[in-house]
């Protein structure tokens, strides 16, 4: 019988039709929308579906809720503020290649932090993660190199032009976001990312069948504070000064989980739905919206009624939905064929859920 | 005949229960093996102890000559030693084929694996070859999780052999299954014994036991009884005290239970 | 020297007992429902704004006031758990139960600052300013009222575990849900009760709290990442295990504060986790397993 894969599925021409699409759209999205107003709130966009996506990919695929990659989005602010203003280094396009150096400080961090928080289970990791954040927070503010509460100021290209100011911001933050997308697409594909998958549903049992769990957990974690710390990098060059509790932000890490999950916890692409669509309207409630109270309520309250009536999320709802549409049209295709290699999934399933019923009763 | 897995002395206790107390026997090589013994005798604490998930408090275990007491489960599990578990563990939300491909895993270098796609060099197609040996080839793509418990079953013995494990230890596989995927299930299990595997299977269902193995040990409150053909074990008279005889200790076999499920459901 | 070291051990046993009382709340509700309520922080605050209103609005004393606030937080525990927890499903139920409580949390958060504002309040009565002398040492009188009712409270707690009916339940509960179900027990029923209970500690717990320290929406923060470290210290679910810890780790707090910085005292209580989690993973007086399932 022909071979069915459940991973290398030939990318759809549906699925290829978006992503290039979404690709042309966030190309061209500064040349058409002009107003400064609307760059930065697409920058912060582009940035917080970048996070989401690391985020996820290791808490959703893994089964271990972080709440203290917040940590790592400070660390890689303050790596990029330090080794800008230590070497004077002088403002312009050229600190952009700072990311990855805040990137790879960001990691070191995340190993120090995984070699203890995760040797934990899975519960006492997420009150840990709490509790790392808030070590981290309290170095930033009582450090020397971090110059405490007062902040540290970060070089301002003023040179640059200000009716396009914002767009180096914007491609910056679009390339890191293509780059993460890409590095959860082939980890997604890869080994690594079964053995993560297998690692959510039943660590114990993984290890039993020599999947080497401790240190796919720490790779995992590792690699997600990369893109985390490169986003603060970014961060701290746009905003132009940073303080303790502005890059190491309890509210961070609530919204990539709070993302995460109404686009679709474990999916490509539910975080980039959930970051988009959540930190555009967060964004512009900032900006129109001055009381930061209502946005905390209103933000509290949509979070609820997502986890209560949409907990799978939007990506796998609405997938399912698709595929059970598509797998009626193809069933009735395939029988006409009469030749099976490339069914549907969704096919495929409802053939067999009859045999599961068949087989199920004992 | 030589002795390919040898338990000696294994002692394992929970809080203040004795749940193995020098439990000693030899399993040779080519065998299959049926583990019996009434309720809380130990047999699943011992499948914990050989399989390496629990470590024992004295005795120790050898593969073929090797001890592997204590290794932990990973590495029992590399040397050739796999097993199912009395309550399956599948990975409910990954594909049946994906739930193949994870146990392939540790073949390979931890780096190379990593960047490695799934199901590489005829990875896939001996998960499907061995999806079709036990007959559930045409469930691969769903999730694990939709399958029935006896599904379960079929895919968690489908899953081992894809590491080619020399012995094959099965807890109760015929437990809560149809009848007539249990007579399947011995057809596959002769079959796999024929193919050079030996087997070790705990099973309450004394015609499926008596009907497939080759010996027998009886365990008894922690200790291994006696072991023996089938047609010996089956007139023994210490065999039918072990059995009836228990309501003395009934008190302690419910606590063994309770330690055995807690054991098994740890980590859930 | 000497006197500086015992005066901290004072401080630490007084602070601690009161940090107990809400760390017992939240082990409780862990252990009985695998729930972790993230939230405990700003109810404390709640309560301690509770206190505040009862006081300043209409002059009650705030340890009569604990007659009011102690059931409506009561209320508020068991609504949370009938309306809200009670519904999450059993897949991933404690991070779920987590991002849930955290939800809460930031909603009461946004609404208390909304209400009473940023500027710090603190609550006040005569037992408040005035300090007893003992033995040389000066202690606010708040600060031995509040380990007396903490110890009171603590008692009563453990009266409900171990002397009623509903508390050998609620123990049963804790060690088997299924079973406890089997043999007769409304679980729902134990659960919304013990959530109750849980949170019903911070109506005392804030108003001690509020009387030592002085407070707004945004000291919750800081507070539930202490008491997560307490009973993360004390072994999650064990009620004993959150009373050491509290009173460990504040008694720990005081010294370094009194002999190094009060600056890095907050960063120890962090840094004493990380140590303890790296050489114990179940915690300081944590079982291998406190629950199995």
């Amino acid at each position: 019988m022909a071979i069915l894969s459940a991973k290398a599925k030939p990318f759809s021409k549906g699925k290829a039709a978006v992503v290039v699409s979404a690709i042309a759209v966030i190309a061209v999205f500064p040349l058409i929308f002009t107003n400064p107003a609307v760059t930065e709130i697409a920058i912060f966009a582009l940035m917080f579906m970048a996070t989401s996506e690391a985020w996820n990919g290791f808490a959703g695929w893994s089964g271990y809720f972080s709440l203290g990659h917040a940590a790592f989005f400070g660390v890689g602010a303050y790596t990029f503020a330090i080794i800008a203003n230590d070497y004077k280094l002088p403002a312009g396009s050229g600190l952009f290649l700072l990311m990855p150096v805040a990137g790879v400080v960001a990691m070191v961090a995340a190993v120090l932090v995984g070699l203890v928080a995760l040797r934990t289970k899975r519960h006492t990791f997420v009150v840990i993660t709490i509790g790392v954040f808030f070590i981290f927070q309290l170095l930033g503010y009582n450090l020397s190199i971090t110059a405490g509460a007062s902040g540290l100021q970060v070089p301002t290209p003023y040179n640059w032009n200000a009716a396009t100011f914002n767009n180096p911001f914007y491609y910056a933050a679009a390339i890191l976001l293509g780059f993460t997308v890409g590095l959860y697409w082939i980890i997604r594909r890869s080994a690594f990312g079964l053995q993560l998958l297998s690692i959510r549903d039943d660590e114990e049992r993984a290890k039993g069948l020599g999947v080497p769990v401790w240190r796919v957990k720490l790779s995992a974690f590792v690699i997600s504070a990369f893109p985390v710390g490169m986003a603060g990098a970014l961060f701290a060059f746009l905003i132009g000064q940073i303080y303790p509790n502005t890059v190491f932000n309890p509210l961070f890490d609530l919204s990539w989980a709070l993302m995460t999950l109404v686009g679709g916890i474990g999916t490509i692409a539910g975080p980039l739905l959930g970051g988009v669509v959540l930190e555009s309207i967060q964004q512009y409630l900032n900006l129109y919206l001055s009381n930061a109270d209502i946005y905390l309520i209103v933000y509290g309250v949509v979070f609820l009624a997502v986890m209560f009536w949409m907990p799978r999320g939007v990506v796998p709802t609405v997938g399912d939905a698709l595929r059970r549409r598509r797998g009626a049209r193809s069933a009735s295709l395939v029988s006409a064929e009469s030749g099976g290699a490339g069914t549907a999934p969704g096919a495929g399933s409802g053939a067999s859920l009859a045999v599961v019923a068949q087989e199920g009763g004992k | 005949m030589t002795a390919l897995l040898e338990v000696s002395g294994i002692e394992k206790s929970f809080g203040g229960i004795r749940a193995l107390n020098g439990c000693t026997f030899t399993v040779e090589k080519g065998m299959i093996h049926g583990l019996i013994g009434p309720n809380g005798s130990g047999k699943t604490t011992l499948f914990n102890v050989l399989t390496g998930y629990e470590n024992p408090d004295a005795g120790d275990i050898r593969l073929e000559g090797t001890v592997i007491t204590g290794i932990g489960p990973g590495k029992v599990f590399r040397l050739g030693v796999g097993r199912t578990f009395q309550l399956t563990r599948v990975f409910t939300r990954l594909s049946v084929l994906d739930n193949m491909l994870i146990a392939a895993q540790h073949q390979h270098k931890w780096l190379r694996s990593a960047l490695r796609s799934p199901g590489q060099g005829g990875e896939r197609a001996k998960a499907m070859e061995l999806l079709d040996f036990v007959g559930i080839a045409r469930l691969a793509e769903l999730e694990a999780g939709s399958l029935s418990y006896g599904q379960r079953k079929l895919l968690e013995l489908a899953y081992l052999l894809m590491a080619d494990p020399d012995v094959l230890l099965l807890d109760e596989p015929a437990g809560g299954v149809n009848p007539t995927l249990i007579n399947q299930l011995a057809d596959k299990i002769k079959e796999l014994n024929a193919a050079g595997k030996t087997i070790l299977v705990v099973e309450h269902n004394m015609e499926f036991v008596m009907g497939i193995c080759d010996r027998i040990t009886v365990m008894h409150q922690g200790r291994a009884l006696l072991t023996d053909v089938p047609a010996a074990v089956r007139s023994d008279p210490r065999v039918l005290d072990a059995y009836l005889g228990g309501t003395e200790d009934e008190l302690e076999d419910e606590g063994l239970q309770a330690g055995a499920a807690q054991a098994e459901g740890g980590s859930k | 020297m000497v006197t500086d070291f015992i005066r901290a051990v004072i401080d630490g046993v007084l602070s601690g007992s009161v940090y107990a009382l809400m760390a017992a709340g939240l082990t409780l509700i862990f252990g009985v429902m695998e729930v972790i309520n993230v939230a405990q922080g700003i109810l404390v605050i709640l309560g301690a704004y509770l206190s505040y209103v009862l006081s300043v609005h209409l002059g009650i004393d705030l340890f009569a006031g604990l007659i009011i606030t102690i059931p409506v937080m009561f209320i508020l525990g068991v609504g949370i758990q009938w309306g809200l927890m009670s519904r999450l499903g059993e897949r991933e139920k404690v991070s779920m139960s987590i991002l849930v409580t955290y939800a809460v949390a930031i909603i009461l958060e946004g609404a208390l600052d909304l209400i009473f504002g940023p500027s710090y309040q603190q609550l006040t009565a005569w037992y408040v300013n005035q300090s007893m002398h003992v033995l040389g040492f000066y202690l606010p009188y708040i600060y031995v009222f509040g380990f007396l009712l903490a110890v009171v409270l603590l008692g009563a707690l453990y009266f409900i575990l171990y002397r009623t009916e509903f508390g050998r339940s609620l123990r049963a509960a804790q060690q088997n849900r299924t079973a406890a179900r089997l043999i007769g027990i409304d679980v729902n029923r134990v659960s919304a009760i013990t959530f109750g209970i849980g949170v019903a500690v911070t109506a005392a717990g804030g108003m001690v709290f509020g009387a030592t320290t002085s407070f707004n929406a945004n000291s919750s923060a800081d507070l539930i990442s202490r008491l997560l470290t307490i009973i993360i210290l004390g072994g999650m679910g064990s009620i004993g295990g959150a009373m050491g810890a509290s009173v460990l780790m504040l008694v720990v707090e005081a010294l370094v504060s009194t002999f190094w910085s009060p600056t890095w005292a907050t960063l120890v209580f962090y840094a004493v986790l990380v140590v303890v989690l790296a050489v114990r993973p179940a915690g300081l007086f944590g079982q291998k397993a406190v629950r199995a399932q």
